[in-house]
């Protein structure tokens, strides 16, 4: 039974969601407002929705109570943990929902906020899977196939036509030849796979900040790419004058200090993609962040390295340069000098928080 | 009609009920019959967020209150033990997980609200069979929701739940014996004196200057002049003040039929609702004195006791910065009932200034009983509190008041003299909390704009919140809107004409 509740409470979800949706920028630029991560849902604080009265502010507000303490004493702060004025205490304090959403649907809403287009991966027949599909029917077959509605609209279809069905009598019995079974076809689906590969800068430029951002920035560029891709996989390398491959865990909170050797973790990256993912089988993409600072000898190699091994076999090569107080942000420089010369090749320049939604914009703009 | 789940309640519940029921009407309690039924927390938060009524029109502030009724008590937070509905006869549900003890308090407790549903004045005007008002109800906005679409009519009910503490809690109760003189009645009147020939009789020419003399006539005309400022006043619109905010917008805005039937629906709806706002703490404090005083007496059994203490303690927490309801209630309703029995008050008692006298004043009058049923059937929050509360109360319970310091954004206890604490207490019960507002004027600026006033008392409007009702308000009045108020201590007019909201500020005088 459908209760009443259920539909004023999908209603509210309906509701809720589209605060979401509304409210997306700034979800997006306070990354850190995302609640638990799940493995297929996200929480998402929501402020809970209201409808506006005509009700007292703080000003000249004030109340009764109970118990110890001297004139003068505080007793709570403001609204959101005494609620002052009311009822006699009565009226709830303000409260934070969280709204479950499930990635796809994170992902629908950042696709439609940040008018993405979908990604057309490359190689597309270039791993199938097979799947058995029940789409038809036939004749024959195994009893636990039978598709009992079907045999029973035949055996009346003959009943009545040859004048054996008694109405008052309804009696009908089916004969082998009415039987119909439902049967299975094999279906190649085209399965797509990208490999995302992370790289950051993590020398003694780079603050916690500045790693904030790029975690929040990877957190929506991952869940874009899940939602158009069959499977993702992940690698994470970090780096200062020489470069690791290490976990998601690590690559967020490991900070080291030291000079910067860009090329260190170019070369990582390729021998990953040598590795693990042969490029005519996967989309392959690479995100770099950076302060762009860089050792100055560095950069030509660094450039060299992207012509030969990188920017032939991926997808999408975006590099994020974030604003440190610390960095010179010359990298970038250098790879403009480049930058018309390989379409793939996606720069953008991340001043703060605000900047990230600009950034995932230019990043997965180009529908590759 | 599904009114009920229509579940007997199990034997062992029906015999505590009997029992229960019998010690209240030993105690001269008074009720409608009660029905009782057994409920998982689900279905309890379902009827909770429905206000305690089963049916009830579509719409997703109730989905959000079960919702978090959910999950507030998935998480531990919060349990509803029991609810009561003012009908009759009374409904009430109670939690199937509670254990006996717990019933047993729960159902005594419930016996309490039944009776003071029943009796106290201020319930004497609500609809006893809102059961099937609210099932109608429903069945109109659904019919509604079918012509109009469901956007489109929760659209209208949002606006309208916006306004909806917008009425006069006094109004069932007053009785109006004249009737205002009818827009036609105006209209009709203002007629017949534009017909009248201003003074002047019928006369030849020649004789114009003798029947009609010039003096004569100016003066007749400055008598006219004047009725017709005096008119005017008289049509000032509406003439005086109007509380119910929402009855003016069912007469005089421009409304299709199925809006003004939604808004009737929520008008309705707030009064039915409006006398518990206004007997929180004597109705909890009721109750709550009728289950311990029966459940101390005759219900505990020794294994109960523990768990009745737990129940009870927690229902009567108090902390600084709220106050309980319950906690409130009961003990002002025992210190009632003690000062009867013994005789404090009066003229006698009153002025007596010697502390130890006052202190072991007792008259053996044992009048208390009686009080405190006199006291549920007359009082209200306000009154009960402006009657009741004594210094010697304040003391003993360590009450204060505390207000808001805007310098460092937080509450601080502010006194602990009476006056002061009685006064805020009166203060923050009085409309249950929310501010007053009247319409103050229809034909605001001559334009036909809605002019409402904030009678303000030292506490401010929420101004973000002020602006969006206004926004509210404007899609039913369809002109611009205005608010008076006071903002930062001046006297200030918050607009809305359809576009961008205003804020006009008067100098601080």
């Amino acid at each position: 039974m459908v209760r009443r509740i259920d539909r004023d409470q999908q209603r509210f979800d309906k509701i809720i969601k589209g605060k979401v949706r509304q409210q997306l920028r700034k979800y997006i630029n306070h990354g850190e407002m995302i609640g638990r991560k799940g493995r297929e849902t996200v929480s998402i604080p929501v402020p809970n929705i209201e409808i506006p009265h005509f009700q007292h502010g703080e000003k000249g507000s004030g109340g009764v109570g109970q118990g110890e303490g001297e004139v003068g004493q505080p007793i709570g702060r403001g609204k959101s943990d005494g609620d002052g004025q009311g009822q006699a205490g009565n009226e709830k304090g303000q409260h934070i929902r969280e709204v479950e959403l499930t990635l796809d649907e994170l992902a629908d809403m950042l696709g439609e906020a940040l008018e993405l287009p979908r990604i057309e991966p490359k190689g597309d027949d270039a791993l199938t899977s097979k799947k058995d599909r029940y789409t038809s029917i036939r004749p024959t077959g195994p009893d636990s196939l039978r598709h009992f509605k079907r045999t029973y609209k035949r055996a009346l279809r003959r009943m009545i036509a040859t004048n054996n069905y008694d109405p008052k009598d309804p009696m009908i019995v089916p004969t082998k030849d009415d039987e119909r079974f439902r049967s299975w076809k094999t279906v190649t689906e085209p399965h797509t796979n990208a490999a995302v590969i992370y790289m950051m800068d993590v020398s003694g430029s780079m603050t916690d900040v500045q790693k904030e951002i790029v975690r929040t920035e990877a957190f929506w560029i991952d869940t874009w790419l899940k939602s158009q891709y069959d499977g993702i996989e992940r690698r994470y390398i970090v780096h200062d004058a020489v470069a690791h491959e290490v976990d998601e865990d690590t690559f967020y909170r490991v900070r080291e200090s030291g000079g910067t050797r860009i090329s260190s973790a170019y070369r990582a990256a390729d021998h990953i993609i040598q590795r693990d993912f042969p490029p005519s089988l996967w989309n392959i993409y690479c995100f770099q962040f950076s302060d762009g600072d860089n050792w100055g000898e560095d950069n030509s190699e660094c450039i060299e390295n992207l012509k030969q091994n990188l920017f032939p076999v991926c997808n999408l090569f975006c590099y994020g340069q974030v604003r440190s107080p610390y960095g010179s942000g010359d990298f970038i420089k250098e790879l403009r000098k480049v930058e018309e010369e390989f379409d793939n090749l996606i720069l953008s320049e991340i001043e703060d928080k605000e900047g990230i939604y600009g950034s995932i914009k230019t990043f997965l703009g180009t529908g590759k | 009609m599904v009114v009920t789940t229509h579940r007997p309640l199990p034997k062992e519940l029906s015999d505590i009920q009997q029992e229960m029921e019998q010690h209240a009407l030993d105690y001269g309690l008074d009720f409608f019959k009660t029905i009782f039924e057994v409920l998982d927390y689900e279905e309890l938060s379902m009827f909770a967020a429905y206000g305690g009524f089963p049916i009830r029109y579509p719409h997703w502030r109730f989905g959000a209150q079960y919702d978090e009724l959910m999950k507030g008590y998935s998480y531990g937070l919060q349990k509803i033990y029991e609810m009561v509905i003012n009908t009759d006869p009374c409904y009430a549900y109670l939690l199937s997980a509670n254990d006996i003890t717990d019933q047993k308090l729960v159902i005594a407790h419930v016996y309490g609200h039944c009776d003071f549903f029943k009796n106290n004045a201020w319930f004497s005007q609500t609809n006893r069979k809102m059961l099937d008002q609210m099932a109608n109800h429903a069945t109109r906005v659904n019919r509604h929701i079918d012509n109009h679409g469901y956007e489109t009519v929760e659209t209208f009910i949002d606006t309208c739940l916006s306004l909806e503490s917008l009425i006069d809690p006094y109004a069932p109760h007053i009785r109006r014996t004249h009737k205002a003189e009818s827009k036609a009645d105006t209209k009709r009147r203002i007629a017949e004196d534009a017909e009248s020939t201003g003074g002047r009789f019928p006369a030849k020419n020649y004789m114009d200057r003798y029947i009609n003399p010039e003096d004569a006539l100016e003066e007749e005309a400055n008598q006219k002049r004047q009725k017709a400022i005096e008119l005017s006043d008289q049509l000032k619109f509406p003439k005086e003040r109007v509380r119910d905010v929402l009855f003016f917008l069912l007469q005089y805005a421009p409304l299709e039929d199925w809006q003004r039937d939604i808004l009737t629906i929520i008008r309705d709806e707030a009064y039915y609702f409006a006398p518990q706002g206004q007997t929180k703490i004597m109705n909890e404090g009721w109750a709550s004195f009728w289950h311990s005083t029966i459940m101390t007496r005759h219900g505990l059994t020794d294994e109960g006791l523990i768990n009745y203490a737990d129940h009870h303690s927690g229902t009567m927490a108090t902390s600084p910065n709220r106050l309980n309801p319950y906690k409130l209630g009961i003990e002002l309703l025992k210190d009632i009932e003690e000062r009867w029995n013994k005789g404090q008050f009066g003229p006698e008692y009153d002025n007596c200034t010697d502390m130890y006298e006052r202190e072991h004043w007792d008259k053996d009058l044992g009048l208390g009983r009686e009080k405190i049923f006199e006291v549920r059937r007359i009082h209200n929050d306000i009154t009960f509190i402006d009657t009741f509360l004594t210094p010697e109360f304040c003391f003993k319970h360590r009450m204060f008041s505390f207000a808001y310091n805007d310098s460092n954004k937080t509450y601080e206890i502010q006194s602990r003299e009476f006056q002061q604490i009685k006064q805020q207490l009166l203060n923050s019960l009085s409309n249950h909390g929310r501010p007053v507002i009247y319409v103050q004027d229809a034909n605001y600026k001559n334009r036909g704009e809605l002019y409402l006033e904030h009678e303000y008392m030292g506490i401010e409007l929420k101004l973000d919140y002020a602006q969006d009702t206004l926004a509210n308000l404007h899609s039913i009045w369809k002109r611009p809107v205005n608010i008076g108020t006071v903002v930062d201590d001046r006297p200030t007019i918050l607009s809305y004409d359809g576009k961008k909201h205003s804020t006009n500020s008067k100098e601080k005088q």
